[in-house]
């Protein structure tokens, strides 16, 4: 076809004649041994049956009999090979799922990092070509190679992670299904040898899979699939309404912002770490405010309570911001807004004396300055008498 | 007594009032400059997501007997592959409720207390530096014969030969299965 042709054509025809991007799902798995790839190879064999062109374009079966037996009279489509420093690697063959065109293709580990020499350097840019080809693809993919969660899962485990997605590729996803067993199922599954050969089992058992592993990262990846799924059911309800242009940002509009309001003093630790395990349910970021009076002098306690402080900020992954003003409700009022905070969490105000008894107390003026901020005052559970039982 | 005496007494009596309202702190306690202030500090440290409750007792007797302040900590432990200023989500997913337990424990009591985070490449770095950054007049952990749970043995001998501060140290006991742990945390947290 010669460029005055291509000119000829009306977009709108242009955007019919264009191949519909393919259908994504990607089966997201804790760790190893979950099930994903099986789980991929059974609706892979649905399809099949439904009367649908299905060919696996790679499969890793990890040596595991059931993965490979579940994956008998599916047609696979032989790897390339290719060379790299005197050595034959064995990748995907991409041109070949692009001449072959069936209606789904299975491509397992989304998060692999091809062989240099092939067209891409990730799998999941080769999985983004076949869906532009129109292809729809099921895929697998574990919770620790997305890349916003790998610092957190290397704390976890000590191990980094060096294969990692970028997160936007999850979330491009049509549909996200989560292979969750219970950490006990799955270290039962290592033990009986259907995760790793016998001889890795013992060295698995004393590192990664361990349950108190399995089950932080079972938590991280019910979390992930929730996310998710909360961002696509926002994007959906706001599609064809008078939102519409909204709908690109809708998992921003799910999104919390808190902040916490702290002084150089040891109860400001109590109301730091509500604040962190609110910001931990809803997801949201976590902002830490101190506004100090114009030449205020701190106290040698003073200072090591604002030490304490800081490190808490940065264990715990919060930013500590430190406001200088006479003015402690327009100080708040005006890093909230900068900030976008949606949640104020504050302590018990100070009990106030003579006629600023009078005075409109703080988390009041906060609700009046702030329409649509949330105001949170945090208890102190000591002085309840049950907070001595337990 | 007549009505013009009454009324002056009535306004003297109120601005008498007004007065005690503004210069004598709320609700009768004693204003913070007044209170006896605590003059030593007892470090309580702990890794995991709990400690022995002997431990929590002796440092709660001490405190009342000494007029201290106890110092919970909670020692988070760095990954070689992660920064040392990382934050650390995953660990502090179980030691903050334990921090909250020992804090509302403590100051149910009375005690004043003052929590602390130590971050470092083990447990024994993070006592370390912490220790650099603020002194202590006592420290007190519980031998625990699985060196997951706390302190190795090993760090027990550098804790005594290193730290200039007064170390106690629990033997273990058949009590120890009586621990404090974050599901002792008052309320939702």
């Amino acid at each position: 076809m010669t460029a005055q042709a291509d000119r000829s054509i009306p977009p709108e025809a242009a955007a019919q004649s264009a191949p519909r991007r393919g259908h994504l799902k990607v089966f997201l798995g804790m760790a190893a041994g979950v099930g994903k790839t099986y789980f991929m190879l059974l609706e892979g064999h649905a399809e099949q049956e439904a009367g649908r062109d299905v060919v696996i374009g790679l499969l890793e079966t990890h040596g595991r009999e059931e993965t490979a037996l579940v994956a008998e009279g599916l047609p696979l489509l032989p790897r390339r090979r290719v060379r790299y420093r005197e050595t034959a690697l064995e990748e995907m063959d991409l041109p070949a799922i692009l001449r072959r065109a069936p209606e789904l293709c299975l491509i397992d580990e989304l998060a692999h990092t091809n062989a240099p020499g092939t067209e891409h350097t990730k799998r999941y840019e080769d999985v983004e070509e076949v869906l532009a080809a129109g292809i729809d693809v099921l895929s697998t993919l574990n919770v620790q190679h997305l890349e916003s969660l790998n610092d957190q899962i290397t704390e976890l485990s000590g191990v980094r992670v060096r294969e990692t997605i970028p997160d936007a590729i999850l979330g491009r996803a049509d549909e996200v299904e989560l292979i969750d067993v219970t950490p006990h199922a799955l270290l039962d599954r290592l033990r009986a040898g259907k995760v790793y050969p016998p001889e890795r089992v013992d060295a698995a058992l004393n590192n990664f899979f361990r349950v108190e592993n399995l089950s932080a990262l079972r938590e991280v990846a019910l979390h992930q699939v929730a996310r998710e799924v909360g961002a696509k059911r926002m994007t959906t309800e706001l599609v064809g309404s008078r939102a519409e242009s909204l709908a690109a940002d809708a998992p921003q509009a799910v999104s919390e912002r808190l902040l916490a309001l702290v002084e150089p003093d040891p109860g400001a630790q109590r109301v730091v770490r509500r604040a962190w395990r609110s910001a931990q349910r809803l997801g949201a970021e976590l902002d830490l405010l101190w506004v100090r009076r114009p030449g205020q002098q701190l106290s040698d306690d003073d200072q090591r309570s604002l030490l304490a402080l800081t490190q808490l900020a940065s264990v715990l992954g919060a930013k500590l911001l430190a406001e200088e003003s006479d003015d402690l409700a327009g100080a708040i009022v005006e890093v909230a807004k900068r900030r976008g905070t949606t949640y104020i969490l504050m302590g018990h105000p100070r009990p106030v004396r003579g006629l600023a008894r009078l005075r409109v107390p703080l988390p009041q003026r906060l609700l009046q300055r702030l329409p649509g901020v949330d105001v949170r005052i945090v208890a102190d559970r000591a002085r309840r008498p049950e907070a001595d039982e337990s | 007594m007549n009505t013009a005496t009454i009324v002056l007494a009535a306004a003297g009596g109120a601005l008498l009032g007004i007065a005690a309202g503004y210069w004598l702190p709320p609700h009768g306690r004693l204003a913070a400059r007044d209170r006896p202030r605590p003059v030593r500090r007892i470090l309580l440290p702990f890794t995991g997501q709990e400690i022995s409750r002997r431990a929590f007792e002796a440092a709660v007797r001490l405190a009342k007997a000494e007029n201290a302040t106890i110092m919970p900590a909670f020692l988070a432990q760095v990954p070689m592959s992660l920064p040392l200023e990382s934050a650390l989500p995953v660990q502090c997913a179980r030691g903050m409720p334990l921090l909250e337990a020992i804090e509302q424990r403590v100051s149910s009591q009375g005690i004043p207390v003052e929590s602390r985070v130590g971050r470092g490449r083990s447990a024994r770095d993070a006592l370390r530096r912490l220790i650099d950054q603020e002194h202590f007049d006592r420290i007190i952990v519980s031998a625990d014969e699985d060196p997951r749970v706390g302190l190795s043995y090993e760090d027990l001998r550098w804790l005594l030969k290193r730290v200039p501060a007064e170390i106690l140290i629990l033997r273990p006991a058949p009590e120890d299965t009586r621990r404090i742990s974050a599901g002792a945390v008052s309320g939702h947290f």
